[in-house]
């Protein structure tokens, strides 16, 4: 979407108009959030892990229209908009190492915790098979 | 645009600004990647602890107080109070950017005060949040909340997180209105328009949607999941 400065009356107009767009949609968003927030806290509906699921589907949503309309990334260069958003994707490998790790952990800490028995290990002395 | 690259130009031949931004707008950008990195070190932390914790306490427990509303249980409304004021002092933000644009100098003016004030009341939101939370006993190095399971807690990751990742957020709100200050006197003074252009208040812009989008991960991650 090209969009140019000029400043004639009816580009204007469109440019305020976009911005209260974004506005209701970001607000629509945060008050779905909430309403799903309670909704579980009182029927507990729907399951946590898909409500949690929901909650960072929408948070991405939001990141997406505060960055594109907000912060006008959308109407900017393409090469600026890559060189910006490259660098970004680092977080979906930090963000997977990390928290597998910590699961690991808590794990660790869990079976190997003294007094823990030892876990059944599947039948081990069996001879291998060719 | 009067450097827009036209497609029978070369994109790296020099003598245009082939991202058709100013130098200090590019850099603002650069320097919030670094900060986006500085505040996803931090949730993702956060986040590692959490999934090392076997148990862990329940936001809508610890988060369900509202100034003047005594011991009702509230959960999640003053949370979403401070997060709608923060939206709109986005939205009154990118309005004043907008006027700064059409050489409006009392538009600028009217849209950076609403947008000062929003963000000082996200602060005074703050501050009675942390200091409710400080009276019912948590702080750094305290935790006075069960675990969602009704446990103990046994250590002082939860508050820990809390006070440090919301803190860094409010101390980067403060600047953010310091900085909107300084533009507003500028504006007020006269100073951009002598110069020609509203650009700074781009670049205070940009930097206080960042803080708006911070604070829509840390409302996530605190206060949601």
């Amino acid at each position: 979407m090209a969009h140019s400065h000029s400043a004639t009356g009816e580009k204007d107009n469109s440019a305020v108009k976009a911005i209260w767009r974004t506005f209701w949609i970001l607000l629509g968003i945060t008050v779905v959030e909430v309403g799903m927030a309670f909704l579980h806290l009182y029927t507990h509906w729907p399951d946590k892990l898909w409500l949690n699921a929901l909650f960072i589907l929408l948070t991405f949503f939001k990141a997406f229209y505060i960055v594109a309309e907000f912060m006008h990334l959308r109407h900017e260069v393409k090469n600026l908009i890559m060189t910006i958003l490259f660098p970004l994707t680092l977080f979906v490998w930090f963000i997977i190492a990390f928290l597998a790790d910590g699961d690991s952990w808590k794990n660790m800490r869990r079976d190997l915790a003294p007094g823990t028995p030892a876990a059944k290990e599947a039948p081990a002395q069996q001879p291998a098979h060719h | 645009m009067d450097n827009a690259v036209t497609a029978k130009k070369k994109w790296w031949g020099g003598g245009h600004s082939p991202f058709s931004v100013s130098y200090g707008k590019l850099m603002m950008w650069y320097f919030l990647i670094s900060d986006a990195f500085t505040f996803g070190a931090l949730l993702i932390s956060y986040g590692t602890q959490r999934f090392m914790a076997e148990a862990w306490p329940d936001p809508n427990v610890v988060f369900h107080a509202f100034p003047f509303m005594g011991h009702m249980d509230l959960p999640l409304v003053f949370v979403s109070l401070m997060t709608f004021i923060l939206i709109m002092s986005s939205v009154t933000m990118v309005l004043a950017v907008h006027a700064g644009h059409n050489h409006d100098r009392k538009g600028v003016v009217k849209w950076l005060i609403l947008t000062i004030i929003g963000g000082a009341m996200f602060l005074g939101c703050q501050a009675w949040e942390w200091t409710h939370l400080h009276e019912i006993g948590a702080w750094w190095g305290r935790n006075p909340f069960n675990n969602a399971d009704g446990s103990a807690a046994i250590s002082t990751n939860f508050t820990d997180f809390f006070f440090t990742i919301t803190g860094f957020h409010g101390v980067h709100v403060t600047s953010g209105v310091v900085l909107n200050i300084i533009v507003l006197i500028n504006v007020l003074k006269g100073t951009y328009e002598q110069r020609g252009h509203y650009e700074m208040v781009e670049k205070v812009g940009l930097y206080w949607h960042f803080v708006d989008l911070v604070w829509v991960f840390v409302f996530t991650c605190f206060y949601l999941l």
